[in-house]
């Protein structure tokens, strides 16, 4: 055997432009040294990147880092789907930091290279063929969080929410390191595919308990990283913490990287005789107590950090139908993990479109508030009010939402394809609980304007979005009405 | 695409596009004028779907749902989704009735906003929204189309009663939207149940049943029959229903009682009896037991009601429960006096509520205790509340006659000690409607003057008969005709029953 691999360039060229993106911002912060030359930099990049993934992506699934038959960088249809999706968040996020950037309060070089790193880890994930690249593309999307979310200078919010996601996700990250190298003690493989042939030829394996600890520490860690309950704790003070731009990459990228991440375990490595009941139990309690949790908020961002809590339970839902046989027939099996990918790609749309409205609707520099302070705000700025409430009727599935009503269609889909009615009903009934709030903050966009003074800057007439945030908003929610007409779009991408 | 079809988009297209354009006008009276026409011109659009078509030209055994014309495009082939819409002699007069409360709420929005901060022109484009939404229930020939214009009416009705209700709006309207928000996604369920059994959504082959194994079909019936129950409303999910229609504008509680409460009655016929008859006929009896209770205690709950608006809510629950004991003894009687009821009742209760509004908007109070004499200083509205009182009490001549009479009839004709008892409990029920609407005629025409009603001047504005008439005349003549409703149900009722055997 050769010790020199050839190597797929074309299959990297994501990952590539996603990397160079971040030298480039690094550069160009030192060389040119002014903040909007810095975000143009970072913009464009993440535009080839997203264009990059899109364009190898339509070709045939491409290999490379292979041993034999295990590859460690697969990047087909679905790699292609997140890569894409992460470009495409990282610049939604770019434009909502423009506010930020100005208020001079946050180095606008530090955090460009910061987001752009992030993105190169989620490019990379989509394509892990092995747990260790998996491993490392996860921490390379998240170690940069870390910073950026603290990096807003004299803010103790900040520091503190920084603090604790960093104690958590290293917790998570020793947990699943942990998993990994015992699923390699027991299988001697890394690979997903080699991982998941071995467990199913070998079902002795599954009896030896070695391999059930192994599985549940794979399983759970990356629960932490979705922000499932019981591992959810961190995610309320953290995105309450960050800036709102941030905040916004953690609840659509950063929880978009867990579900990735938690797919390729479970679709290709573990055996889902083994996570399906963990899943189905974890789906159950994340939905649940994030939208009981949710009901009880009055800060905006602890609101929607929440309600994606609640979410990410949504995601998880088509999972838990591997816990019953019905639901590991090879077709079934594909529809839930379609499902699970098509669920991810509205919801990330749709959030994504209320963190930009709840940016539009707040001060330059400012936290979320209260939803006290967006009180009456669709009668300020009927635009932004309206793409914020169709987010939101999104988000809670209804129409006109359509984008977030085919998703709940679809997950219920796969769930009862795969016979688990019981499931099923558990995220109809919670759609239920998620109305009360998502209509709650709704109906306050329309509520007539109280007696208290508006708050600073928000005073009718005073401050219009800033342009890019407008953009992004409207982009995100002609988008998601799209995608609402068109939901084949995003089924057929999700399938591949 | 010939006529029919065109209709069809027509009468789905032309509201959706009117609310857009309603939003669009700046003008707040030439919005509500924009969006009286567009609901006048889908009334002129549904009317001719009675046109041909109505015989079935195809080889092989006549399928069960024999649509006048219908419209199929695939739409989400992923979801199992198309975008089939059609009409026949079940769907028709609800669909004619829909497009004419909405043509009649318009107008009479056009005359008079109600209080509460909204504008008109956004009441309006809602109003519009909920057509849509009601229409397409009605048309719908795909389940999961179905279930998609059930969650339609939803926001918008709840943005109508939280924009323009009265002072305990918002906790009425968030209990509309919860409440009825659970029945839909029960129907979610409900459908993918079948859609996961059968592997098709088209309401046209899944009619009868067939293929579905007898646990699916129960199954489904508990899911879909619980979705419709909570619309209907069936006794005791019917909670919300009173203080929706307490709280909602006049014109909210037109379209509410007139016909999205037919959404919960004609799903059950159409798609839950439809698709699942052995869970139909398995849960007849429970169906029939509550339908009486609700029967009774509608009209107990009415005969102690102080108020105006929430005795007629109350009233409907009693009426919807003749509809649903028609439903409930799935025979051709049966489902047939539900169909009349249901249109006597839209008729009816639309232009109770229409006359309880204007009461309302009078006096300033819908406290019984309140309100007498009304004949004395208002005799032409007081005269027309008689008419609408006894109407709904169902004598006969009148539209209400027909579905109440008959649904105990049918009951009666069941046979069995059980089905004899359930008759014999509705007729007593249907003598305590004639009571507490004697009595609710007695508290409030008769008697001398209270101070609130003292001050009222005798005449009608123009734009109140203009948006009556039409209601009054319509239950003369579903009373004095039922024909008109029957004439075109009574193929496709036996098409359904023959199917469901």
């Amino acid at each position: 055997m050769s010790l020199v691999q050839s190597v797929d360039n074309v299959a990297l060229l994501p990952a590539y432009l996603a990397a160079g993106t971040a030298v480039l911002v690094l550069l160009a912060d030192l060389l040119v040294a002014r903040a909007a030359a810095t975000v143009a930099v970072a913009a464009a990049g993440a535009a080839a990147t997203a264009l990059g993934a899109a364009l190898v992506g339509t070709g045939a699934a491409r290999r490379t880092f292979c041993v034999g038959a295990d590859c460690s960088y697969v990047f087909g249809g679905r790699a292609a789907l997140v890569g894409a999706l992460f470009a495409l968040l990282t610049l939604g996020v770019l434009a909502l930091s423009g506010p930020l950037l100005r208020a001079g309060r946050t180095p606008a070089g530090e955090y460009c290279f910061l987001l752009a790193c992030s993105m190169t880890g989620g490019v990379v994930l989509g394509a892990a063929g092995d747990l260790i690249t998996l491993i490392v593309a996860l921490e390379t999307l998240t170690l940069p969080l870390y910073v950026l979310v603290g990096l807003r200078r004299g803010s103790l919010a900040g520091a503190e929410a920084a603090v604790t996601f960093f104690v958590v996700s290293v917790v998570a990250t020793t947990l699943t390191l942990l998993g990994a190298a015992l699923l390699y003690a027991v299988t001697g493989g890394l690979h997903l595919g080699r991982l998941g042939a071995t467990l199913a030829e070998r079902p002795a394996l599954l009896d030896v308990p070695l391999t059930t600890a192994a599985v549940a520490l794979v399983v759970l860690g990356l629960a932490f990283k979705v922000a499932a309950v019981p591992f959810h704790a961190w995610a309320p003070a953290t995105y309450d913490g960050a800036p709102l731009p941030v905040a916004a990459y953690l609840s659509t990228a950063s929880k978009l990287g867990g579900v990735v991440a938690l797919l390729a375990v479970v679709e290709h490595a573990l055996p889902p005789a083994t996570t399906g009941p963990v899943l189905a139990l974890l789906a159950v309690l994340t939905m649940t107590v994030g939208n009981l949790v949710a009901l009880r908020q009055r800060r905006t961002v602890r609101l929607l950090a929440w309600s994606s809590v609640a979410q990410a339970g949504y995601i998880l839902a088509p999972l838990g139908a591997l816990a019953l046989a019905a639901g590991r027939a090879g077709d079934v099996r594909a529809t839930a993990y379609a499902a699970a990918v098509a669920y991810a790609v509205f919801f990330v749309l749709l959030e994504l479109a209320a963190f930009a409205a709840v940016v539009a609707l707040r001060p330059a520099d400012a936290d979320g508030g209260t939803l006290d302070d967006l009180r009456g705000a669709a009668r300020r700025r009927p635009w932004v009010g309206a793409a914020f409430a169709l987010a939101l009727t999104g988000l809670a599935g209804l129409p006109p939402g359509l984008a977030g009503l085919f998703a709940k269609v679809t997950v219920v889909r796969a769930l009862l394809d795969g016979g688990a009615g019981w499931l099923a009903l558990v995220v109809a009934v919670n759609a239920v609980f998620g109305l009360a709030y998502y209509l709650r903050l709704a109906a306050l966009l329309y509520a007539p304007a109280g007696t208290a003074p508006a708050p600073d800057g928000d005073r009718p007439g005073q401050r219009a979005p800033a342009r890019a945030v407008a953009v992004t908003l409207a982009v995100a929610t002609v988008v998601a009405v799209a995608v609402g007409l068109a939901p084949q779009l995003v089924l057929d991408l999700a399938g591949r | 695409m010939r006529f029919g079809q065109v209709l069809l988009g027509a009468v789905l297209a032309l509201p959706a596009a009117g609310a857009a354009l309603v939003a669009a006008v700046p003008r707040d009276r030439a919005a509500r004028l924009v969006g009286t026409v567009v609901a006048g011109l889908t009334l002129l659009a549904a009317l001719p779907l009675a046109a041909g078509g109505r015989g079935w030209m195809a080889y092989g055994p006549p399928p069960a749902v024999r649509p006048w014309h219908q419209l199929d495009l695939p739409w989400v082939p992923g979801l199992d989704l198309r975008f089939h819409v059609g009409v026949d002699g079940i769907s028709y007069p609800l669909v004619v009735l829909t497009a004419l409360l909405t043509l009649l709420c318009c107008a009479y929005t056009l005359w008079k906003v109600p209080d509460g901060g909204g504008s008109g022109r956004a009441l309006v484009a809602l109003l519009l929204v909920v057509e849509v939404g009601i229409l397409g229930t009605f048309l719908a020939l795909d389940l999961v189309l179905f279930f998609l214009f059930f969650e339609v009416v939803l926001l918008p009705m709840y943005a109508i009663i939280a924009g323009w209700g009265g002072a305990d709006r918002r906790r009425a309207a968030r209990k509309f939207v919860l409440y009825t928000l659970l029945g839909s996604v029960l129907l979610l369920v409900g459908v993918y149940v079948v859609v996961a059994a059968a592997g098709t959504a088209d309401i046209v082959a899944l009619t009868g049943g067939s293929g579905l194994s007898r646990g699916t079909q129960l199954a489904a019936f508990i899911l879909l029959g619980l979705a419709f129950a909570v619309k209907s409303p069936l006794w005791p999910l019917h909670s919300w229903l009173p203080d929706a229609h307490t709280q909602a504008p006049t014109v909210g509680s037109v379209v509410l009682a007139g016909v999205l409460l037919k959404m919960g009655t004609y799903g059950l016929i159409r798609v839950a009896v439809g698709v699942a008859p052995e869970g139909a006929r398995w849960a007849a009896p429970v169906l029939g037991a509550l339908a009486v209770a609700a029967i009774l205690v509608g009209a107990l709950v009415c005969l102690a009601q102080e108020e105006l608006k929430r005795l007629i809510a109350y009233s409907s629950v009693g009426h919807m429960g003749f509809v649903l004991l028609g439903v409930a003894t799935l025979t051709a009687t049966g489902i047939e006096a539900a169909l009349i009821g249901n249109i006597a009742h839209g008729v009816i209760t639309g232009l109770l509520f229409f006359l309880a509004g204007a009461v309302k908007d009078r006096t300033g109070t819908g406290s019984l205790a309140e309100l007498s004499g009304l004949r004395e200083t208002a005799p032409r509205l007081a005269g027309l509340l008689g008419f609408a009182a006894v109407a709904s009490l169902g004598l006969p001549g009148l539209a209400g006659f027909w579905g109440e009479a008959f649904a105990v009839v049918a009951a009666v004709e069941r046979g069995g000690t059980f089905w004899t008892v359930l008759g014999v409990l509705a007729a007593v029920g249907g003598a305590l409607t004639a009571a507490y609407f004697l009595r609710l005629l007695r508290r409030v025409t008769h008697g001398r003057p209270s101070p609130a009603v003292g001050r009222l001047a005798p005449g009608l504005a123009g734009a109140e008969l203009t948006a009556w008439a039409p209601l009054v005349l319509l239950a003369l003549a579903v009373g004095l005709a039922p024909a008109l409703v029957l004439g075109v149900a009574s193929d496709p009722v036996a098409a359904l029953l023959e199917a469901a055997r």
